[in-house]
């Protein structure tokens, strides 16, 4: 099975702006990758690369083995854009209607049934857009992009305008998506969100792709505290495997050991130190 | 195919919520309402009085021919005010305010999109001048008791007329923000009026100059060369000093530019079309 979406060597240009500089990066089917980067890094270019709505100016982009924008790829794409509309005077369900027929599914009533309940909107099947709440109009905007059960979700900060509820409702909805055998491109601000939904995290940066892998790996044993009679010191890094040795060398010296903690870099630290900031 | 039939209807369906085709038909029956006024007193007054010149000119071919005449040029205004709020900020406006992406990524495509919002807008403003101009024909003919020559197909020349003015407005959409493209396209719209009178003055100056601004403003802004040809449809069977009467009022543009234009229009609306639709493609959304 190709890749739900692979790019490479992938460079966008913007007049004298290089917004992409040579990315190259695989999403495999059902995994979920989260995008981190500062604002202008090139997370969004790179979204609608892979929706077809920008061309990219040299490099590959495929979307489960059709070249991005092709109708083959436009067929297994869900895009939820960063900043999006949609028509004021549509009910919830009169949209998801909509793209039903633009997608081509024959999901019917059910799916779309299915998807306002998957979003939290079973309730607002003909509450009109207009009439909803940003973080329920950003709901509908991940229900409209499941439309078609496409192999590739790219959502572009979805839970910007939620609620803790509403980004409860999107982890969950993430994992339910994952199981489905749904790829999804996750691009986000928020680091915990992605920290806890994401099989693996790429991190952007100007334009380039400068650290790349599971968060677990991104986040590295930072050393250990060893808090003892003779105060509390950090060992600079020390891992888990060093404790039994470090408490025997204390003990050896004979103080009197209180507590030892592994200290752990959080995707945080990982991320500020890849985007060239010192972690506090 | 069955994306585009969606596009259209859904174009139909904003047109309908956005109170367009509501404000659109409320003037219209205003419009209709004033020129059958204006017809019933007209012809009243000529019954009444008659015209100083009676016995050399055909009084109602000459009152109903002038006042069908400036409900045509009211017509085609509009019926191109129609086309350009259907297609108004249909590419570029709703790319800059989110509404596009969400449909542009689904596979019906870009080129499928553009044509059938396209085809949707020139739909409905083909019927609009069609429907309208045939019931000022039929309110002057009720009314004054004289009808035209050949009214569909004066009121055809002005729905193609219409049509290009629609494909003028969908390449407008492409490269421009909705405000900045609808004043564009009302501005080409007078430059192409402007051209026709332009031709008028010069054909009653004698000015070749004049009349070769004129050509050149009706190739490329063919619908203004369209209602001039569809003035003469209207006119072409009076004669004599009837004939020579009428051309000095709106009737002046009045052309015999022959079938080939109709062609002409066809193909300009049909290359303006393709070039949107490249424009479009290689846009970045």
């Amino acid at each position: 099975m190709p890749a739900a979406f692979r790019v490479t060597e992938l460079r966008k240009r913007y007049g004298r702006l290089e917004a992409l500089r040579g990315v190259s990066l695989e999403v495999a089917p059902g995994e979920v990758v989260g995008l981190l980067g500062p604002n202008g890094a090139g997370k969004s270019t790179l979204a609608k690369i892979a929706a077809g709505l920008v061309r990219p100016t040299a490099g590959s982009a495929e979307v489960a083995g059709h070249p991005a924008g092709s109708a083959g790829a436009r067929a297994a794409v869900g895009y939820l854009a960063e900043l999006f509309r949609f028509p004021a005077w549509m009910g919830a369900d009169e949209l998801l209607r909509l793209h039903q027929r633009l997608a081509g599914s024959d999901g019917g009533a059910r799916e779309r049934v299915e998807l306002l309940e998957l979003v939290g909107l079973g309730h607002a099947a003909r509450v009109r857009v207009g009439e909803m709440s940003k973080g329920m109009q950003q709901r509908l905007g991940i229900a409209q992009a499941l439309i078609g059960s496409p192999r590739l979700l790219l959502l572009d900060e979805p839970t910007s305008a939620l609620d803790p509820a509403g980004r409860r409702v999107v982890r969950e909805l993430l994992e339910d998506v994952r199981g489905r055998g749904i790829a999804v491109l996750l691009s986000s601000h928020l680091l915990g969100e992605v920290e806890r939904v994401c099989d693996s995290v790429a991190i952007l940066f100007a334009g380039e792709v400068v650290a790349r892998g599971r968060p677990a790996e991104l986040a590295r044993p930072r050393g250990v505290e060893i808090e003892t009679d003779a105060g509390v010191r950090v060992v600079e890094g020390a891992g888990r495997e060093d404790v039994p040795r470090l408490v025997e060398e204390a003990v050896a010296r004979g103080e009197r050991v209180y507590a030892v903690r592994p200290l752990q870099s959080t995707l945080e630290d990982a991320y500020l130190e890849a985007v060239g900031e010192e972690p506090r | 195919m069955r994306g585009a039939w969606t596009i259209v209807g859904y174009a139909f369906a904003e047109s309908l919520r956005r109170r367009v085709v509501v404000v659109v038909l409320a003037l219209t029956v205003a419009f209709l309402a004033l020129y059958a006024l204006g017809v019933h007193f007209a012809f009243q007054e000529v019954e009444r009085s008659g015209l100083v010149f009676a016995e050399l000119v055909e009084e109602r071919a000459l009152v109903g021919g002038t006042l069908l005449g400036l409900a045509m040029f009211a017509v085609l205004f509009l019926g191109a005010v129609l086309v350009v709020f259907l297609t108004n900020g249909i590419v570029r406006g709703d790319a800059e305010s989110g509404l596009l992406q969400p449909l542009v990524v689904r596979p019906v495509g870009r080129g499928t999109m553009l044509v059938a919002r396209y085809l949707g807008a020139a739909a409905a403003g083909v019927a609009y001048v069609l429907v309208v101009y045939l019931l000022a024909v039929l309110a002057t003919s009720a009314l004054g008791d004289w009808s035209p020559g050949n009214p569909l197909a004066s009121g055809l020349a002005l729905a193609l007329g219409v049509a290009v003015v629609a494909a003028l407005s969908v390449l407008a959409s492409v490269q421009l923000a909705a405000t900045a493209q609808g004043i564009c396209v009302f501005m080409l719209f007078g430059a192409g009026l402007v051209g026709g009178l332009l031709g008028q003055i010069g054909e009653a100056l004698g000015s070749g100059t004049l009349e070769r601004i004129a050509e050149v403003a009706s190739v490329a802004l063919p619908f203004e060369a369209l209602y001039q040809y569809g003035l003469h449809l209207l006119t072409e069977s009076t004669s004599g000093l009837t004939e020579v009467v009428i051309r000095l009022g709106p009737f002046g543009g009045a052309e015999d530019r022959g079938p080939g234009l109709v062609v002409y229009a066809v193909l300009y609306a049909a290359v303006v079309l393709a070039l949107a639709v490249a424009l479009f493609r290689r846009r970045d959304l």
